[in-house]
């Protein structure tokens, strides 16, 4: 009754149901006489959604989600009974990391979307169905564009992922690809001058790296990153690797993740399985930071009652509000608190022990090795045999990548370099004769020497990888680095020939989630200057090097994946783009027997350390944040976080600069108390704007222990 | 955030004990509230919410509700006049008209010296006493603008005892600890709550 006539200036007009309704039953003109309600418009009720209240019809839908989906009720219905209208508490926004979904939920144009706000009319836009890769859960999405330049995401309703949420990274962060600070021309060293990069040809680029890889010979070559690719672009890096520069050196996670062989060899789980569990035991990164849809999915699971969600861990994470239990332990000794409370009367042993188990299982701090995860793994396996697991990786498709064989000693199809596939052994000929280095030996390698080129796959080990000193060491002494990125990022500013690669939206092809579900990917926008495909880069250089890698297109690489890579044989073209595609094809099992650590006792902090605690946030440094417009300033700057009980003993008021000491480095940062913070225990957010908690850290050691003084 | 007097703050925390769910103990923790400063300030809205694990946001959605939660100080006495059928039938809008003229305020505001607040509201249960009127929810009846005038200087002149706004959280609830609810989970919860056993023993 209330809502405006100003269709034409709305942007929900087009798609808006009302206006629907109204065009199919209403009548032509408005019987509405009285004056029509009158507010200011639009209000901002958070940095990325603005609030029309005379377009809104009161329906609750963005009410409710906020409450029930999101679990952030900071909308609410006010003033309800003749002048109800949403609004937030005064001076408090609806600062939701969902909240760009009661946008696309909103029936009327009442919410909009700051960054999409005045952009487009929607019969103007194109659609296109494809999946984000913003983190690893694969939320499928609408991808819309308009004059080549991508203008919105809207999630899609797929039962088994994301049902139709998405996070407002993965939502906004299409800025980014429209970007002008993309890499649009291959850069080489400038010869007379080391600190310039000049624009060059892709031919010259070209020459320059391969010869670089051919000067260094198979084993100084190593390969770092590959999981902003496609799963075509790294199954090509992964044969270009193998088959014509001969190494084994080849990781796509940056030192931050679980080992290959771990990721794909315990047996898996799928979100759907984890919603579905009697328990879902989380000891890993704070999902609501890292994977925010998995922690959308697990909190509406766990408050209707369909599963608990155990967590063991060393921080207060978004679980807390719906866990059933929350386990505090310091880092690096999840294992031991597990097997403490298996070994314990507590009545959540019998739960874990005789209900089914899904656990999420990853690294719950950039500060610790592997080693602790593992361990953890281990005791489930022994403890709980009937738990199946669903890894907790950073990055879009590091589980394709790592079924692709992009790390050590691991072959495309979940296989190792043991036991080839014999088709693999047909297309390939010949392979390293042992596994190569992690990411983290490649690193080491290169420090002392014994890399002499380093190829970064859109990897900025610089500010990603968790031990900053070893990166800048080896970058130093690497005689060549080669870069292929979206961005000059801090590596690439380092590298010595950076080559320019398409981005999201830019490029078809296929993705793999952390289940193992393979999804499509799809091409929207023609990419920006002479960017190309991953692909075509590994096959030019594959030419280069003298050999070929016998593919001429995505789809003869999906072919030939289809055919040499066991575990995804079946997986056919014609499925993954038909009907069955929409879900995505989940690809389970694997002959691979991953290799555990026993637990072993962590090493103790000192009288006068704290152990550092390192996550990641959503509102981050990376590239996808800081070089989105409307996301940048969400990024906060970094603050350590200690116990008040631990500051006041070491006579530091909240919110005072401290020099923080490691075994890395000294630098000052703002420490802040923290009641919810273990004592003995100093969180650092890892790769904030202003400076990244890797410059502390020790990427050998198991657990990193830092001491803080005043200044 | 430390709008609740450390008695009221403890009070509270016992009103919370006696509900299943700490929620439940929004409006009773609002009362309080508003008998403590006499109208209801965010501060106020944000350390409830602090109290009770919820939003403010949630506080401001249920307090905005009620009118007689006042979201602005208002005067000793809160002056409403009926302005529904039966009252607006026999001259509420000139009542009104008058009042605003008399106080030197509009409808919603409160004299500068602190000592009225005239609202328009809605019936007030009374439509044979047209048209009516309420003196921090005391019924007036059939008040004439002459009368108005009259019941303005008594309540100017004389001490009046005026009750605080809040005026149900005056008549403060005695409920007996063993009645408490507690504000154990609901999972945790084997047998229904004492109330329930009561009462079935007693029917």
């Amino acid at each position: 009754m209330n809502h405006p006539l100003d269709c034409p200036v709305c942007d929900k007009g087009g798609e808006c149901p009302l206006q629907d309704q109204t065009m199919a039953y209403g009548p032509g003109e408005s019987r509405f006489v009285e004056e029509k309600r009158h507010y200011e418009k639009p209000i901002p009720i958070s940095d990325l959604v603005d609030l029309d209240r005379e377009r809104c019809i009161l329906c609750d839908r963005c009410t409710r989600f906020a409450d029930e989906i999101a679990g952030d009720p900071l909308i609410q219905f006010t003033e309800r009974g003749s002048s109800t209208q949403v609004l937030t508490f005064p001076d408090e926004p609806f600062s939701s990391y969902f909240s760009g979904n009661t946008v696309q939920i909103c029936p009327v144009g009442a919410l909009t979307a700051a960054p999409y706000r005045f952009k487009a009319r929607p019969w103007d836009l194109e659609q296109v169905e494809s999946t984000c890769t913003t983190c690893s859960v694969g939320c499928r999405v609408a991808v819309e564009s308009s004059r080549n330049q991508l203008v919105r995401y809207l999630g899609v309703d797929v039962e088994s992922v994301n049902h139709g949420w998405l996070c407002d990274k993965g939502r906004f962060d299409y800025e980014a690809v429209n970007s002008d600070d993309r890499l649009v021309t291959p850069l080489v060293r400038d010869d007379h001058d080391q600190y310039q990069l000049l624009g060059t040809d892709w031919g010259s680029a070209l020459a320059r790296a391969a010869e670089a890889i051919k000067q260094a010979g198979p084993q100084r070559v190593g390969i770092i990153g590959g999981s902003r690719l496609t799963n075509e672009d790294a199954y090509a890096w992964a044969k270009l690797a193998r088959a014509v520069i001969g190494t084994d050196n080849v990781d796509a996670q940056l030192g931050d993740g679980l080992p290959a062989d771990v990721v794909l060899g315990l047996p898996t789980a799928t979100i759907a399985d984890a919603c579905e569990a009697d328990t879902v035991l989380i000891v890993g990164p704070d999902l609501k930071e890292e994977l925010p849809i998995l922690h959308l999915r697990l909190r509406v699971a766990a408050t209707k009652g369909q599963t608990k969600v155990i967590e063991i861990g060393p921080i207060a994470t978004g679980a807390e509000p719906y866990a059933q239990r929350s386990i505090r332990c310091r880092s690096g000794e999840a294992a031991k608190t597990l097997m403490a409370l298996l070994e314990s009367d507590d009545p959540l042993g019998d739960q874990l022990r005789d209900g089914s188990v899904v656990a999420v299982l990853g690294r719950a701090s950039m500060a610790e090795s592997a080693t602790p995860a593992l361990e953890v793994a281990s005791v489930i396996r022994d403890r709980l045999p009937h738990a199946t697991f669903l890894p907790a990786l950073r990055r879009g498709n590091v589980r394709g990548a790592l079924d692709m064989g992009l790390a050590p000693g691991i072959l495309p199809g979940r296989t190792t370099i043991d036991d080839p596939s014999e088709s693999l052994i047909n297309r390939w000929q010949t392979l390293p004769e042992k596994a190569g280095l992690d990411t983290t030996a490649m690193l080491q390698a290169a420090a002392t020497g014994e890399l002499d080129t380093l190829i970064l796959l859109g990897a900025d080990p610089l500010r990603d990888f968790p031990d900053r000193n070893l990166a800048i060491d080896a970058f130093r002494q690497a005689k060549t680095v080669i870069a292929i990125d979206n961005f000059v990022t801090e590596s690439v500013s380092h590298a010595d020939v950076v080559m320019p690669s398409t981005a999201y939206g830019e490029q078809g092809g296929t993705t793999t989630n952390i289940e193992g579900r393979v999804s499509r990917l799809a091409q929207k926008i023609t990419p920006p200057g002479s960017t190309r495909e991953d692909w075509m880069i590994a096959a030019e250089l594959a030419w280069r090097l003298g050999g070929d890698l016998g593919v001429g297109s995505r789809e003869e690489i999906w072919c030939e994946i289809e055919q040499v890579a066991p575990s995804h044989a079946g997986v056919t073209i014609e499925r993954i783009c038909g009907p069955e595609g929409h879900e995505g094809i989940l690809i389970q099992g694997s002959s691979i027997k991953p290799t555990l650590a026993t637990p072993q006792e962590p090493p103790v902090v000192d009288g006068y350390g704290l152990r550092l605690v390192s996550g990641r946030k959503l509102w981050d440094a990376g590239t996808g944040v800081s070089h989105s417009p409307s996301l940048r300033h969400l990024a906060e700057e970094p603050t350590l976080k200690v116990h008040p009980g631990d500051l006041q003993r070491l006579g530091v008021s909240s919110g005072t600069a401290v020099r923080v000491i490691s075994t890395r480095t000294t630098e000052t940062l703002l420490a802040v108390a923290d009641a919810t913070i273990l004592r003995g225990t100093a969180v650092l957010p890892f790769n904030q704007p202003g400076g990244g908690a890797n410059r502390f850290i020790d990427a050998t050691a198991l657990v990193n222990d830092i001491r803080i003084e005043t200044l | 955030m430390n709008f609740f007097s450390e008695e009221n703050l403890e009070h509270a925390k016992v009103i919370i004990r006696r509900y299943p769910k700490p929620r439940s103990a929004m409006i009773p923790l609002l009362h309080l509230a508003q008998e403590q400063s006499g109208w209801i300030s965010n501060d106020a809205m944000v350390e409830i919410a602090e109290l009770l694990g919820t939003t403010s946001a949630e506080v401001l959605g249920t307090c905005s509700f009620y009118e007689m939660f006042k979201r602005r100080p208002v005067g000793k006495y809160v002056v409403n006049i009926c302005t529904t059928m039966s009252c607006a039938l026999l001259g509420a809008g000139e009542l009104m008209e008058h009042a605003e003229r008399r106080l030197g305020v509009k409808s919603g505001g409160t004299t500068a010296d602190g000592m009225f607040t005239i609202e328009g509201a809605e019936c007030q249960a009374a439509c044979t006493e047209a048209p009516c009127l309420q003196v921090n929810y005391r019924h007036r009846y059939r008040v004439t603008p002459d009368q108005f005038d009259s019941i303005v200087d008594e309540l100017s002149s004389t001490d009046h005892d005026v009750p605080d706004h809040g005026v149900l959280s005056q008549v403060r609830q005695h409920i007996p600890e063993d009645r408490f609810v507690g504000t154990a989970p609901p999972e945790d919860v084997t047998s229904a709550p004492v109330w329930m056993h009561e009462q079935g023993s007693d029917q």
